[in-house]
């Protein structure tokens, strides 16, 4: 249990690195094919597909998301938003020798547009272990205030 | 504005362009929800958000604040969130289901049709305040239903509700009867999404069709990289719709845009994907099609679904898209602040399906972090931003001034679907509004 608690903190941690660099294709590439990155809009939500989520992407639209901050009139993404994911409280909750559920928690300070922004998550990663070790076959990131009056989010949780 | 006299406000809106004092400046902001979110209808939301006597839910008229209710005799009531005592909000919650509603700080205790019914050490009041007007929970003076839309004014006398919304009436009756069972309910979440600029920019905004080429160029161009994925996927809907953003010039010169009274507006749609468009033929529609024959006919289901509508505006409160289930209504804070609240609504009778497409449509069209909707909030800041320069005080909205073309019901209609038509109808109503003698 604890080898694989260390490979899941240094996988979230390099997680965390890569965005913070903006090498989103690295971080694509974390991503299996069938892998789903949701962040829900509501407390407890159950469902993505009957009640509307702040992100709930499938493989091909967090492509798009990623390959929109590459288009040079991408006025919400020019410059990106710089962020720093402090991923904390990480555990193993279930192990079944092909997947690994690790929960953590995120602290997220994102500066954009002479704005400073902190963001604070619950997260839960499903990890498929693979040839080439870990990749996420589903991650959720619950904010803490998913539910408020929010401006647009553009960065990457 | 040092003066806001009706000359001076007068002199701000001018045919074909805007002073920038209209977004900027908080005193006129003021005025504004006194004269115009203090007179208009407004759209609050939906019966189905209180279907049992009891039910409630929180919401803001201009900036006040208050709870609509459903009583025990039925009738929805539309109430000031404002203990009638020292002035606490009573009811915190976004929605729920409560017999009465208590004041947190004395407990007074009132029904939900306002009236104070208890209170604490009643005794040391003579005369007591309960059951008197005077310290009821204020009611919006004029309250309608229209076609299960909640509609509310704080003005005791105006336009009927029918009169105000003319030529729009129909498209709530486009949304209400693409149902099968005839009848629509809110489901699925509700976005709450802010931006740092005027809430007539977002008013403006849903009906320019000259917009998604630039706005939108990011997130057309990064759809259209995408490689097609095999069969039909959750991902189709928002894909289909970034990419329907990049049609050509000639589309949205085609597609139909008009004026109303009052301000309202609404524009034709420029979709022509069977995905997206239920009156197009798709699987997933033929089974619509088919129930929506049955309550209708064959030809009265031919009549609805050949409405093509994209968004409705009816000023200054609310924009919806009666044909892709989604209502927005705009709440205004400051001068340089707006929220808007995104609802998305499930047609009884149709296919599960359909409010799946619903959702994922809301995600890409409303959502906070949605590759489209950020687009518009940014250059949304960006014009609240700059306007602060005092060297140029105007706002061009030129486009297609004079080609205007009279239509039926006291509509304009554009010569082209690029028209700012819309913009100039929606700030001539404002004008109305601000300058009215009361």
């Amino acid at each position: 249990m604890s080898a694989a608690r260390t490979e899941s903190e240094q996988f979230l941690y390099h997680e965390g690195w890569l965005l913070d660099h903006g090498r989103l294709k690295e971080w694509l590439a974390l991503f299996t094919d069938d892998a789903t990155y949701w962040v829900p809009l509501e407390v407890g939500q159950t469902d993505p597909f009957t009640t509307s989520s702040i992100i709930f992407d499938d493989r091909p639209l967090l492509e798009i998301r990623a390959r929109q901050f590459g288009h040079a009139r991408a006025h919400a993404r020019v410059p990106p938003p710089r962020t720093v994911h402090q991923v904390g409280n990480v555990r193993i909750l279930d192990d079944d020798g092909r997947e690994l559920r690790v929960g953590s928690t995120l602290v997220m300070v994102e500066y954009r547009q002479e704005r400073q922004r902190t963001w604070g998550a619950l997260v839960e990663h499903r990890l498929r272990r693979g040839p080439d070790g870990l990749r996420i076959a589903a991650k959720r990131v619950d904010l803490v205030n998913s539910e408020a009056e929010l401006d647009g989010i553009v960065c990457l949780f | 504005m040092d003066t806001l006299d009706v000359q001076s406000i007068k002199g701000l809106v001018q045919s074909d362009r805007v002073h920038r004092a209209v977004y900027t400046d908080p005193v006129l902001f003021d005025l504004e929800m006194d004269r115009l979110f203090g007179r208009a209808w407004l759209v609050l939301g939906h019966d189905s958000q209180v279907p049992r006597a009891g039910d409630f839910f929180t919401t803001r008229m201009g900036r006040e604040p208050v709870i609509v209710t459903r009583h025990t005799d039925g009738v929805i009531q539309v109430l000031a969130n404002r203990c009638a005592h020292r002035g606490a909000r009573v009811c915190e919650a976004a929605r729920g289901h409560a017999r009465q509603l208590v004041c947190p700080y004395h407990g007074w205790t009132y029904g939900t049709d306002g009236a104070l019914c208890a209170l604490p050490l009643a005794d040391g009041y003579d005369p007591t305040p309960v059951g008197t007007p005077d310290f009821a929970l204020r009611r919006a003076p004029r309250v309608e239903v229209y076609r299960g839309f909640i509609f509310a004014s704080l003005a005791a006398d105006g336009p009927a509700l029918s009169a105000f919304l003319g030529p729009l009436r129909a498209s709530f009756d486009d949304f209400v009867e693409r149902a099968p069972d005839g009848e629509v309910e809110v489901a699925g979440g509700v976005f709450k999404h802010a931006y740092r600029g005027n809430w007539k920019l977002v008013l403006e905004n849903h009906n320019d069709a000259v917009h998604p080429a630039s706005v939108h160029a990011s997130s057309i161009w990064a759809a259209r990289e995408q490689p097609a994925a095999g069969g039909e996927t959750y991902s189709d809907i928002a894909v289909r719709q970034m990419l329907q953003n990049g049609a050509p010039w000639e589309v949205w010169e085609r597609t139909g845009l008009w004026g109303a009274p009052y301000g309202h507006s609404y524009m034709g749609d420029y979709h022509d994907d069977r995905r997206l468009v239920a009156a197009l033929d798709h699987p997933v529609f033929a089974e619509y099609r088919a129930a929506l024959e049955r309550r209708l006919g064959r030809e009265g289901a031919a009549r609805v679904l050949g409405e093509l509508r994209w968004n409705s505006i009816v000023y200054p409160g609310c924009s919806f898209m009666s044909q892709f289930r989604q209502l927005r209504i705009v709440h205004p804070v400051a001068a340089d602040r707006t929220v808007v609240h995104a609802y998305s609504f499930r047609l009884k009778g149709a296919p599960e399906q359909m409010f799946r497409d619903t959702i994922a449509f809301a995600n890409v069209v409303n959502g906070t972090a949605s590759p489209v909707l950020t687009d518009d909030l940014e250059v949304y800041e960006r014009i609240q931003g700059a306007l602060a320069a005092s060297r140029s005080d105007w706002l061009y909205l030129g486009r297609g001034a004079g080609g205007d073309i009279p239509d039926r019901d006291g509509m304009l209609r554009g010569r082209t679907g690029t028209s700012e038509l819309h913009v100039r109808n929606q700030l001539t109503a404002w004008l109305e509004y601000m300058t009215a003698e009361t």
